[in-house]
């Protein structure tokens, strides 16, 4: 179904972290941006769709003004708003958002970090946009926080802290299917393995919270209101997102999960974790009788990695890409 | 990121040290007394309360530089000296074998099965003197305490944390080249068979439900793997069967270690230069372990009598050649630090060191064997 395209260098290799793998596509000029996390740098590659050219930027995490020992990353995501798509990183003493080329940093939110170290980590993990105007970041408390981003320049405030989660928050993620009718706009995901159900606006409103089973869910995506949540046992589970409903429950990988993505267009899920696999699976929703059906197509191994990122990088699903622990490439494989 | 890291980062490595020490002491015939004074020494400074109490602090993971300084404190807390070459080498082993268990691990929480498994060997090495043995006990109870309320995610994150240290280290170690659990290319082998996680079902089914909640079809696919059903978990308490093999000693003897230097990755020169920052924080906070630690180096350092060095390697030639041609990338920088005039300049670090001394004795018969074995060291 897929096979092996050349691979794309990066300047360093990938740091074990879930979703290190950031992906955007720039239709107009053919060319498409990838990001991974490596400690304290995004390395970012910008690649020409005919493969022929390739450059690289390293964008290193700080906090201005303050000279200090480094920080680590935790994510790098792409967010694509209405009129513009910015880059977002989230590390130990903050949030970093950058214009989608990385080339100017546009907003900086300092994390409130205590004097002396604390038993419960301090960071920001987990992004995603939400239509038409907001960004939301999680952070290693279970806040939530959102902000709000007008379609050009640098005038980005924090509109609201959602405070629902107990737990570290791993991931969220918006409707990507496009469609209008969804009610449910965002889904957090949480160290428990809880899920909060959002509906955006001036003040984000919670539609449902599903709880978890004490295990940490990695990676969550949101399509035509179902919620697919991968965890660290290497189970999939998609939900109903409004009711909670469990619609299916997939044991999936071996090992923890780091990374799952959606193609809306086609429907297509993929799946990576730490057992060196990558699946390709097919979701099917039935509006009429409200079932959702999952069917594995395809499995690729990545001998002897654990696998840290996966994404689609396109929406149909055409093609995808791959990043590993200690791996110094980006592996990309298309359709045949 | 986790500020729970370090104890694990420093048990396991000291694990790791003290399996190398007492093959190497016993391969290159140590009399039995002076190899057990050198464990006892290393345990006993390891196992230091006040150490200890700064070690389980909440903080940030040491740079390699600081961690390796630590170890080589600890390494020469006894009669044992090493050379350069050898200290290295011996780092290097310790390291890859962690970050081997540390991947291998099913579960993020394994890593606290492996952490175990050190301390029951620790614990067997000083089954015979009491003292220490008490402040071994002390540490599972800190571990236990610390580590067994924490979730899968905290876990993981400690995991992250470990692998961030351990990043684009491919040193290919021969035992583990022997196995086959290390390529050529200096990077383990992760199978995609045998026994899944604990709490992990095995890969291949696929079930749906209505929205009342019943089994309305299963699917099975192809995992491409070979996996089996979970064993049994390993104990989590002071005793108890650990299960899992990470973190035993895969030394003996017979079975000498040797490391190859090539394995070295073409991406190791430029992540040294994005980590070599100088950290102006670390230098000072850093060596508070160190400086914990330098007050064991000999006082009176023209007092060898008892004194003895070890080799890493099969022979002295080979361990010169080994200190000429090993790479730049890999050299540790060790930070060279004088205790003496760290304590003079910190009152309370005195205080401190004061409380913290090794009840080491000196036989006075010894001398003339200590001559005998410096001259039989030499004729190796």
């Amino acid at each position: 179904m897929y096979h092996k395209e050349k691979s794309i260098p990066i300047k360093n290799s990938a740091s074990a972290l879930y979703n290190n793998l950031g992906v955007l596509r720039i239709a107009p000029r053919r060319l498409t941006y990838f990001t991974v996390v490596h400690a304290n740098v995004v390395n970012m590659v910008s690649s020409s769709w005919d493969g022929l050219d390739c450059s690289h930027r390293q964008l290193q995490s700080k906090e201005p003004n303050v000279a200090t020992s480094a920080s680590l990353i935790m994510q790098a995501a792409f967010c694509s708003l209405q009129s513009r798509e910015l880059l977002v990183v989230t590390s130990q003493k903050g949030i970093q958002m950058y214009e989608s080329d990385g080339s100017i940093m546009v907003y900086w939110h300092a994390l409130d970090t205590p004097e002396t170290t604390t038993a419960q980590a301090v960071f920001a993990r987990g992004i995603s946009a939400v239509p038409e105007n907001y960004i939301c970041v999680g952070v290693s408390s279970g806040s939530i926080l959102v902000f709000d981003v007008p379609s050009k320049g640098t005038n980005i405030s924090l509109s609201e802290v959602l405070d629902e989660h107990k737990e570290s928050i791993t991931d969220m993620a918006s409707e990507c299917s496009g469609s209008q009718e969804c009610i449910a706009d965002l889904v957090s995901a949480d160290d428990g393995g809880n899920l909060c159900v959002w509906k955006s606006g001036e003040e984000f409103q919670l539609l449902h919270k599903i709880h978890g089973f004490d295990m940490s869910c990695s990676s969550v995506k949101l399509w035509k209101g179902t919620v697919v949540a991968g965890y660290g046992t290497g189970q999939i589970r998609l939900y109903e997102a409004v009711t909670g409903i469990l619609h299916a429950e997939v044991n999936a990988h071996a090992r923890w999960i780091n990374s799952l993505d959606i193609a809306p267009f086609s429907g297509l899920l993929l799946s990576a974790a730490e057992d060196s696999l990558v699946r390709v699976w097919h979701l099917n929703l039935t509006p009429e009788t409200n079932s959702v059906e999952i069917a594995h197509l395809h499995n690729e191994c990545v001998t002897d990695t654990q696998i840290c990122g996966a994404k689609f990088c396109d929406n149909d699903g055409y093609a995808f890409a791959v990043t590993g622990y200690d791996l110094g490439e980006i592996i990309r494989y298309t359709q045949t | 990121m986790s500020s729970r890291t370090l104890p694990l980062l420093f048990i396991n490595l000291g694990g790791e040290m003290l399996y190398i020490l007492d093959q190497r002491l016993r391969a290159q015939n140590i009399p039995a007394d002076k190899a057990k004074k050198v464990m006892n020494d290393i345990i006993t400074t390891m196992f230091n309360k006040k150490f200890l109490e700064e070690l389980f602090k909440p903080q940030e993971l040491y740079s390699k530089k600081a961690l390796r300084t630590v170890f080589d404190r600890l390494a020469h807390a006894s009669i044992m000296r090493l050379n350069q070459a050898s200290m290295d080498k011996l780092y290097d082993l310790m390291t890859m074998a962690f970050k081997y268990q540390v991947l291998l691990c099913p579960r993020p929480k394994d890593i606290l099965l492996v952490s175990f498994n050190h301390m029951d060997a620790i614990k067997d090495f000083v089954k015979d003197t009491p003292s220490i043995l008490g402040q071994v006990d002390e540490t599972y109870q800190q571990l236990i305490e610390m580590y067994t309320p924490m979730c899968s995610g905290e876990f993981q994150l400690i995991r992250q944390t470990l692998l961030i240290f351990f990043q684009d280290m491919h040193i290919r170690v021969s035992i583990f080249l022997k196995d086959k659990v290390q390529n050529s290319n200096g990077r383990f082998v992760l199978p995609i068979s045998g026994p899944v996680p604990h709490g992990t079902q095995v890969p291949g089914l696929i079930r749906m439900f209505s929205c009342t909640g019943e089994e309305v079809n299963r699917l099975k696919f192809t995992n491409g793997g070979n996996y089996a059903a979970a064993t049994r978990e390993g104990s989590f308490e002071i005793f108890g069967d650990r299960v899992t093999k990470l973190g035993t000693n895969m030394y003996s003897v017979s079975r000498p270690v040797e490391t190859h230097m090539s394995g070295a990755s073409k991406n190791s020169a430029q992540n040294a230069k994005v980590n070599a920052a100088p950290n102006p924080l670390a230098k000072e906070e850093l060596n508070l372990l160190a400086k914990l630690m330098g007050r064991l180096e000999d006082p009176n350092p023209a007092n060898t009598e008892s004194g003895f060095r070890v080799n890493l390697f099969a022979t002295d030639e080979e361990e010169e050649e080994a200190l000429i041609s090993r790479p730049d990338e890999l050299s540790y920088g060790v930070i060279k630090i004088q205790a003496t005039k760290d304590l003079q300049a910190n009152a309370e670090l005195a205080k401190i060191m004061g409380e913290f001394t090794v009840s080491g004795d000196q036989s006075p018969s010894a001398s003339s064997k200590g001559d005998d074995l410096l001259a039989m060291m030499d004729g190796l």
